[in-house]
């Protein structure tokens, strides 16, 4: 395995929490918590998975996803969108900024290491 | 051939000269070459229309009665000539820059453009000049009867009834010649070239006349001047013998009627065409004056010596010629007195006909005719209508009172009666040009008062006695109130007639006039005029030619100022003068510009009276009644309307700038109550995924390190506690929004408050070090509110600046000082502060200026700012200082003495 | 910051000396006001004569006063027509309201 996530959030308990459920599934984890270079860290991280908050300091989450999906290299990266806005209208808005699979806060353990998995295996 | 038809064909020769000449005048004027018309010599002898039938007849007759009396009619006008600086000069600029066409719209224009003034006057006028029509064609008959009796004793028949026909067939034929000449060219300024031209023939004839008679007299008859003057001395008429109070009665009465006659004011005003001829006429008129007086006196003397007993003096001009076998002369005499009489029936009909006509019969026909002349042609047909039935009813109106006052009185007393009738005007008159406090309530109780007195003291007994005033009200008043006798009004006795009628109803009216005005307040239209009129050389420039394009746009200046107001109307003027490149500030009246100008004024005044108002002054249209009456009506009215519209649209505009602030601030509001549900979930979500995630790690990794389940569970300790904090504060804000709060009042000093408040922001580890500026001395009061409520309020503040003070070493000033009523408190911080269009916005819930994570949820200037106002005070945001910025007011009765 | 202020000067006056031309234009106008005056103060002056009687002035020498006095005026107005006249040509409009 050892394959890696960036994980781009600013709440540093939950930054842990992931962290932590990750690390004890074998995969490597990066963080970062600034929206406004998250594009520069993806590139020259080139995780495997991305998880990323939508509301970020700097910039927010879609707009970080749709400056990567603009890319050509980015555009195939599994993207994995967190949010504590649990409504439709938050959804749709991740989808069409091209997110690969959208959770909403809170989330259960194993729902976050199954979507990691099946992001990476995809 | 008898002398009588040769009289007569002399006569028709005569009057077809003055067409002709008229005629020649009127065709050089079109071709514009008629400059030499307009020199002050024909200036001068326009004016000579003072002296009519009256003067040249009447003179001598006054003269062989009462002596030197009858220069006193000519001194008057020459002390208002020799004076023209005071008085002259002034209405003349009046009356050109405000273009005034007669003495009614000069009074009517004066007070407030009122048309009931106008007819006022204008009857006052007819009534009084009426007689002295009559009295011009009286004093043609009766030197047509002169001849006819000489032409009888010669032929030895009697004479027929030919008198009357005399009359008729003169006043008829004065009304064709003013009908022809005096409605011609009905140009803006009411000039007649024409019969300006013939009168002042006119009045070289006349002139020419009684002085040929006069030299004949004094050389011809009486051997030279100093054995006239003995002659003189030795006839009845010997010694100084003047009634003191007749002698100045006289000449004021004189003076006061050369100023407010009609025909007067139409020659000096109307048809004056430069101020410069006023110069020359102050001098030379009053040598013409004395020069048609210089041999009255000794023809008076000499017709009493050699004409029999019973003899009309008033004839003696003619009689004493004729006596002497000097027909040639009589008849040279004849046309003198025929063109005194002539000229003044001329322009005296013109005059009236304009005020009949501007004033009376065109308002009637406007109202009769719905008021909608709205072609403007149209107008201009039933002016000129109106104009010539005006001046054929005038004169026959004249003829009508010769006829029926048979024609029996002396000259000189109708001519008096007259006098004092039109010199009601003066006090009006005076007044309306020198004293701003002239109104027209008061002009008109002034006019009315005087109109009536002259009615009933002078008037109506000239009648004599058992015409309309009976024997017994003349001498025992009427109803027997002894004290209202016509002719003895409160007792005065033995007064001579006219100076009891002048000394009643001049001192009377113009007392009436004085009080009246200075209690009524007079309209703005007023007021505006006044301004006008009083300090007219402050509103025109001195006297200049009245030629070329510049005059022209200093009208249009001048009535564009009344209309737009003076500092609009320059700017106006000024951006066209630059935009046709000239360097002064009047520009030339193009028709682009008049086209702009029309525009500018019609939103003003309306379109139909900024095109009248306009051509009246460019020319090309007749001055409309209607336009007098549009803009009299509308003036008034648009600038009473006009205030209130605008008091109105600024109250409009103030209400839709505050309505569409409201409404940014609700659109921007509702954009935030939206995103009110997500935010509270947003933040209620972000603790509860931590406490999740580590609770879920806690219940499913039985191998972790002891030190990690500490760690992992005082996540979730402190995670709950933010949930808890953030429930806290939505509580509170709910309750203090909903104001169920409960206070609790205590005394404590500031100082300790703000302590307190710093101690427990500091203890948070969240946020910066913070620099606290305080000054002791400014916080040693004592506060009687919500401590611990207030101080949630200082501890907000504190924290937002540890939060967001963006400063390299962040530092927070409190300074407090109190005012009358209030007590200031201001947090200043030295970051960048926030930006104003936020700053309207960070007092609402969840607002945070920027997406910064600071920990807190968005609520604390929401909460300072509930908490504020339920303490009676406020908080707000205080713009000027270079970091962020609070302003916390409390009501100064929470504040008690420094102890 | 005061600097800045917009300075309002006194409001325009005419100099306190006029020159010589001037002044004298104005002693004209003052002439053209008074002479009216003096007028009607040599016109009344006939009536303090005595009158009606024997000691009444002849009628000859009133005639001759009275058009001695008129003629005074004539002339003198005609003379100040001549200088406020000139004046006018010289000077234009700014003075011809002293």
């Amino acid at each position: 395995m050892g394959k890696r996530v960036l994980l781009v959030e600013d709440e540093p308990n939950i930054i842990e929490a992931i962290r932590f459920i990750l690390n004890r599934d074998g995969w490597r984890v990066h963080t970062h918590s600034d929206g406004r270079d998250a594009v520069n860290v993806v590139r020259q991280t080139r995780p495997d998975v991305l998880i990323l908050d939508v509301m970020l300091p700097g910039k927010s989450g879609y707009d970080i996803l749709r400056e990567l999906r603009t890319e050509f290299a980015e555009a195939e990266l599994p993207v994995l969108m967190l949010t504590a806005r649990g409504q439709m209208k938050d959804r749709e808005l991740a989808e069409r900024a091209g997110a690969s699979r959208f959770m909403t806060k809170p989330f259960s353990n194993a729902d976050m290491l199954e979507a990691v998995r099946s992001l990476a295996g995809a | 051939m008898s002398t009588l038809n040769i009289l007569i064909a002399v006569c028709a020769t005569y009057v077809i000269f003055l067409f002709l000449i008229a005629f020649m005048a009127e065709r050089a004027a079109m071709r514009g070459r008629g400059h030499w018309l307009r020199s002050p010599v024909v200036y001068t002898l326009s004016l000579s229309i003072y002296c009519t039938g009256w003067t040249f007849y009447g003179a001598v007759g006054n003269a062989a009665r009462s002596g030197l009396e009858y220069v006193t009619i000519y001194l008057g006008p020459t002390l208002v000539m020799v004076g023209w600086w005071w008085v002259l000069r002034k209405l003349v600029r009046i009356g050109r820059t405000q273009r005034v066409t007669s003495i009614a719209d000069l009074i009517s224009s004066r007070y407030g453009k009122s048309n009931t003034l106008a007819v006022g006057v204008t009857i006052l006028a007819v009534i009084a000049i009426t007689p002295y029509i009559a009295l011009q064609l009286q004093s043609v008959t009766l030197a047509f009867e002169v001849f006819a009796n000489e032409a009888a004793a010669e032929a030895g028949t009697a004479i027929g009834q030919a008198q009357d026909q005399t009359a008729l067939w003169v006043a008829l034929g004065l009304a064709l010649f003013t009908v022809i000449f005096g409605t011609r060219n009905l140009d803006a300024n009411e000039r007649h070239h024409g019969v300006v031209m013939a009168i002042a023939v006119e009045a070289v004839v006349k002139l020419t006349a009684l002085l040929a008679v006069g030299v004949f007299v004094v050389w011809g008859l009486g051997g030279g001047v100093s054995a006239t003057l003995e002659r003189i001395d030795a006839s009845a008429l010997g010694h100084w013998q003047m009634n003191g109070g007749r002698w100045v009665g006289m000449t004021l009465l004189s003076a006061a009627a050369f100023l407010c006659l009609p025909r007067m004011f139409q020659v000096l005003v109307v048809e004056n065409d430069d101020e410069g001829h006023l110069r020359t006429a102050s001098w030379a008129f009053p040598l013409y004056l004395m020069l048609m007086s210089l041999f009255v006196l000794p023809i008076a003397v000499t017709g009493l010596d050699l004409m029999p007993v019973g003899t009309n003096p008033d004839t003696f001009v003619l009689t004493v010629p004729l006596s002497q076998g000097k027909e040639g002369l009589a008849m040279l005499s004849f046309l003198g007195g025929f063109s005194s009489a002539t000229s003044m029936v001329i322009v005296a009909a013109i005059a009236l006909s304009t005020m009949v006509s501007n004033h009376i019969v065109m308002p009637v026909w406007l109202r009769v005719s719905g008021g909608g002349a709205k072609v403007s042609g149209d107008v201009r047909h039933v002016v000129l209508l109106s104009r010539r039935l005006s001046i054929v009813g005038i004169v026959l109106l004249g003829y009508f009172y010769y006829r029926l006052s048979g024609g029996g009185e002396a000259l000189t007393a109708i001519g008096l009666v007259s006098f004092a009738g039109i010199a009601q005007v003066l006090p009006v008159l005076l007044g309306g040009i020198f004293w701003r406090g002239a109104t027209r309530t008061g002009a008109m109780a002034g006019l009315t008062v005087g109109f009536g007195l002259w009615l009933y003291t002078s008037f109506v007994p000239s009648f004599g006695a058992g015409m309309v005033f009976s024997e017994a009200l003349l001498s025992h008043g009427p109803l027997g109130l002894y004290w209202l006798r016509p002719e003895a009004l409160f007792g005065i006795q033995g007064m001579d007639p006219t100076l009891h009628a002048l000394l009643w109803s001049m001192s009377l009216s113009t007392i009436t006039f004085f009080v009246i005005s200075l209690i009524t307040f007079p309209a703005p239209l007023e007021r505006l005029q006044a301004a006008q009129f009083v300090s007219i050389y402050q509103h025109t420039g001195g006297p200049r030619s009245w030629t070329g394009g510049v005059a022209q746009t200093e009208d249009l200046m001048i009535m564009t100022q009344r209309i737009l107001g003076s500092h609009e109307a320059q700017a106006l003027f000024q951006r066209e003068a630059r935009r046709q490149g000239l360097s002064g500030d009047l520009p030339e009246p193009t028709p682009e510009f008049l086209e702009l100008l029309e525009r500018e004024l019609s939103g003003s005044v309306g379109a139909a009276t900024a095109h009248a108002m306009i051509a009246q002054i460019v020319g090309g249209m007749q001055v409309s009644v209607e336009d007098l009456m549009a803009v009299a009506d509308e003036t008034a009215q648009i600038m009473e309307y006009s205030a209130r519209l605008e008091a109105q649209s600024e109250e409009l505009s103030r209400t839709a700038r505050q309505l569409r602030e409201a409404n940014r601030k609700l659109t921007r509001l509702s954009v935030q109550k939206d995103a009110f549900l997500s935010q509270i979930s947003h933040e209620l979500r972000t603790p509860m995924t931590s406490i999740r995630a580590f609770s879920e790690i806690l219940r499913d990794s039985a191998e972790l390190a002891p030190e990690d389940q500490v760690k992992y569970a005082s996540i979730i300790h402190d995670e709950a506690i933010r949930l808890t904090r953030l429930l806290d504060d939505l509580l509170d804000l709910s309750v203090l929004e909903n104001g169920q709060v409960n206070l609790n009042i205590r005394q404590g000093r500031l100082g300790a408050v703000l302590d307190r408040a710093a101690d427990a922001a500091m203890a948070s580890e969240a946020g910066r070090k913070l620099t606290l500026v305080r000054k002791a001395k400014s916080e040693d009061f004592v506060l009687t509110t919500d401590l611990d409520r207030l101080s949630q309020v200082f501890i907000n503040l504190i924290n937002n600046a540890r939060k967001y003070c963006d400063a390299d070493n962040p530092r927070l000033e409190i300074r407090v000082f109190r005012g009358e009523d209030r007590i200031f408190l201001d947090f200043v911080d030295n970051g960048t502060g926030i930006a104003a269009e936020a700053r309207d916005l960070i007092f609402e819930k969840f607002a945070r200026v920027s997406d910064q994570r600071a920990g807190g949820a968005g609520l604390g200037l929401a909460i300072c700012r509930q908490i504020m106002r339920r303490l009676g005070g406020e908080i707000s945001y205080l713009a000027g200082e270079s970091g962020a910025a609070f302003r916390v007011i409390l009501p100064a009765e929470v504040a008690m003495a420094a102890e | 910051m005061s600097d800045n202020r917009p300075r309002f000067g006194p409001p325009h006056r005419p100099p306190p000396f006029l020159e010589r031309g001037t002044y004298i234009q104005r002693r004209v106008m003052d002439a053209a006001r008074l002479l009216p005056l003096l007028g009607v103060f040599l016109l009344a002056l006939p009536l303090l004569w005595p009158a009606g009687t024997e000691a009444a002035p002849a009628t000859s020498r009133t005639l001759t006063y009275i058009f001695g006095v008129w003629t005074v005026l004539i002339v003198a107005a005609a003379f100040l027509a001549y200088r406020l006249g000139r004046g006018e040509g010289a000077r234009g409009r700014d003075a011809a309201d002293g």
